[in-house]
């Protein structure tokens, strides 16, 4: 694996899991906010 | 087929080895398979459904309906990355596509599947989780359309593919507005006709100037089956359809004086270079380039007139 290809592979891997943390945080977020609008 | 199409081995963009090694694929490459550009068209067209329904009398906590909007953006960027997996073999012959990840050697095709598939199914469930099953099936429903009918079945089998695949282009509007309201009513399906019908004279109008790459390919669009003639005419066709189209949201009060007279103008325009182009001579590309641009600034115009209009209906109770 070149330094390039090993460079690519870690900026994929940081958009990985950023995109994953996204989608937790967007999950969680979208139940509060349903489940407030329910109660409220 | 056009005496002018020029299919011969010294227009074919370099085999991809003979390009040199592809640079490594970072997320730029997986970004690029989301079509970035038809993603903002998506994101526009679906905000105004949304803003349309607002106006409508409809509500979902504003949050809410940015995640929808994000989840749709997502959807048509899988739909997106799918059809980059399926269509690898001929984007690799078109030179408009040549450079795609996949094509280019930067990601696999597996890849683009599996990323494509992934991102299908959490922009399904993202959505169902911020507004309703009806819009989530709806935007499942639209990815099936876009990757399985007109992607693979469609596309390579008929020259009608753009008119009927078109759809699939057409429902975010319709998608937004079920995520906001839990309802498709006629006004929603009037912002869907305007785009189905907007769609085939403006890939026909690309079609007639980029008449090589699709002949490369194999893909039978219609200047390659039916000649130059027959397309033009047909461009006119939809172009007098999509003006009057353009018209209908004021039917339903989805637009005032304001959307009229930029429907009826921009319209009118529409028509009018439908018609230079059914006049032009057969050799002659620039009216087809004209056609082209303007067809996506047609479809910019109306719906951001829709927008406006909208706007004013929601801002007016804090106004007065």
């Amino acid at each position: 694996m070149t330094p390039e290809d090993q460079k690519a592979r870690n900026q994929r891997n940081l958009a990985i899991a950023g995109s994953v943390v996204l989608f937790i945080v967007l999950v969680y977020g979208v139940t509060v906010l349903r489940i407030s609008a329910a109660a409220g | 087929m056009s005496s002018t199409t020029d299919i011969s081995a010294s227009a074919l963009p370099p085999h991809p080895e003979k390009r040199g090694p592809a640079p490594a694929a970072g997320p730029e490459a997986y970004l690029a398979l989301l079509k970035p550009r038809v993603m903002s068209l998506v994101i526009f067209t679906a905000a105004v459904g949304m803003v349309a329904a607002y106006a409508a009398g409809a509500y979902l906590h504003p949050g809410l309906a940015l995640v929808s909007l994000l989840a749709i953006a997502v959807g048509a960027g899988a739909s997106g990355a799918l059809n980059m997996w399926w269509d690898a073999d001929i984007d690799a012959v078109m030179a408009r596509t040549a450079n795609r990840p996949v094509p280019r050697g930067q990601v696999p095709r597996p890849e683009a599947a599996g990323f494509g598939g992934a991102l299908s199914a959490l922009s399904v469930a993202l959505l169902a989780l911020s507004s309703n099953y009806l819009a989530a099936g709806l935007l499942a429903f639209t990815i099936f359309f876009y990757v399985i009918v007109y992607s693979m079945w469609l596309k390579r089998l008929t020259a009608q593919n753009i008119v009927i695949g078109g759809a699939a282009g057409a429902l975010p509007p319709v998608v937004a507005w079920a995520a906001v309201s839990g309802d498709m009513p006629v006004a929603a399906w009037i912002l869907f006709a305007i785009i189905f019908l907007w769609t085939p004279p403006h890939f026909w109008a690309l079609a007639l100037y980029k008449e090589g790459d699709y002949a490369r390919a194999g893909i039978p669009m219609l200047p390659n089956v039916a000649g130059h003639d027959a397309t033009r005419r047909q461009i006119l066709i939809y172009s007098v359809l999509l003006a009057l189209s353009g018209i209908a949201p004021v039917a339903v009060g989805m637009g005032g004086f304001v959307y009229l007279a930029v429907a009826v103008l921009m319209g009118g325009y529409f028509v009018k270079l439908a018609v230079d182009l059914l006049r032009a001579d057969k050799n002659d590309k620039g009216p087809a380039k004209k056609l082209f641009a303007y067809s996506i600034v047609y479809l910019f115009g109306i719906f951001a007139a829709v927008l406006v209009e909208d706007l004013v209906v929601l801002a007016a109770p804090f106004i007065s």
